[in-house]
């Protein structure tokens, strides 16, 4: 369930123009507003696109949020790949095989 | 009237978002192939185009996501990316409330259906417009299909819903356009972004554009997902057109990997009985 939110999270930011203001002027606002667990606060606050991604968040949501986070597209691949070897292969969604999927 | 005019096409947002780091020869040649497309989709004077693309977290989300869902608005606003990322302006685009709800009402006799009177493109639509209608003066009907938040429609499912659109624009005095847009084979927004398999993709067009029904459906999605990555799950898009032309076969008119585009460029037409061209 925690993914969701955090997906959630990304998705309402990157469509609404109204959630990226409150989130410049009060990010941990808008964190407080997600069931979120710490770590998945610290991802979204640092931002850790590696670790985001290797928790399993649609890259089409977090390549908008790695560009809103001023990631060129070379260092959102980059992020990714850097995810990987530090925390392993994806843990969930949709880049796992669909038989070890959560 | 029917359909005059049905094709299918690449929508990746790099085809518009990272123009300038594609092979400029292959890149160019794909952009003619969609100005070829826009001049065949012009010959056939439509009153609408249906869009079925496979959107990306724009308007549905996994709190409540329709496996089909239809535009019924008389305008539409897209892209929602960035428009420096994507490149494209954000514009109004025309719809056709009424003309959305005579086929959703025509369609649901057959296919369950979801509607929707807010839709804002993403590069899923806006993309294909910025070639096809570039200025955005033919009214859009959007259809999309839910690739990527599984649970999915199953591949014969899309193939109906194509032929319910079919019988439903066969009731319709207006002249109906259709495209379905979405990658073949690809590997977007991951650390594969560029993967593309080309062998799969052509194998692919081969049995769209025969139309061959039973081999189009023979796909299974954990098939498709090791082969041609979580991006090939819009071949749903492409085989909702085969169902909308039925017992037609189509031309192949460009086909080439981009990899900075993450995707097998296509542009396709299928060979309809009611168009001119």
């Amino acid at each position: 369930m925690s993914l969701y939110a955090v997906q959630k999270l990304i998705y309402q930011l990157n469509r609404d123009p109204e959630v990226r203001k409150r989130f410049e002027l009060d990010l941990e606002g808008v964190l407080a507003q997600y069931e979120l667990t710490e770590e998945e606060r610290r991802c979204i606050r640092e931002p850790d696109i590696g670790l985001l991604y290797v928790m399993g968040v649609n890259g089409q949501l977090l390549m908008h949020f790695a560009a809103l986070r001023g990631y060129a597209w070379n260092a959102y691949l980059e992020a990714m790949r850097e995810g990987e070897r530090k925390h392993g292969p994806v843990r969930t969604g949709l880049y796992t095989p669909a038989r070890s999927r959560t | 009237m029917s359909l005059v005019f049905a094709g299918v096409c690449s929508h990746a947002p790099g085809i518009t978002g990272r123009s300038e780091r594609a092979d400029p020869a292959v890149r160019d040649a794909f952009y003619a192939g969609l100005g070829r497309m826009r001049l065949a989709l012009e010959a056939q004077r439509p009153d609408v185009l249906i869009v079925i693309a496979a959107e990306h977290f724009a308007n549905f989300f996994m709190n409540n996501m329709p496996s089909i869902c239809v535009g019924m608005a008389d305008q539409y606003e897209g892209p929602i990316e960035d428009e420096a990322w994507i490149r494209i302006k954000r514009t109004r685009v025309p719809g056709n409330a009424q003309l959305s709800k005579r086929l959703i009402e025509t369609v649901m006799q057959d296919v369950d259906l979801a509607y929707a009177q807010e839709w804002k493109f993403d590069h899923g639509i806006s993309v294909p417009l910025h070639f096809l209608t570039p200025r955005y003066d033919l009214p859009i009907i959007p259809v999309n299909i839910n690739c990527q938040g599984p649970p999915l429609i199953p591949l014969q499912r899309c193939y109906e819903f194509g032929r319910a659109l079919h019988r439903a624009c066969e009731q319709m005095p207006e002249r109906i356009a259709l495209i379905g847009t979405g990658g073949i084979s690809h590997w977007p927004a991951t650390p594969d972004s560029g993967r593309i398999n080309e062998a799969w993709d052509r194998e692919f067009l081969e049995r769209l554009l025969g139309n061959r029904r039973e081999e189009l459906l023979a796909y299974r999605d954990d098939q498709v997902w090791r082969e041609a990555g979580q991006g090939g799950f819009e071949i749903r898009t492409y085989i909702a057109v085969a169902g909308a032309t039925e017992g037609h076969t189509g031309e192949l008119w460009f086909y080439a990997p981009i990899p900075i585009f993450a995707v097998g460029c296509t542009v396709a037409v299928m060979n309809l009985p009611h168009s001119s061209a």
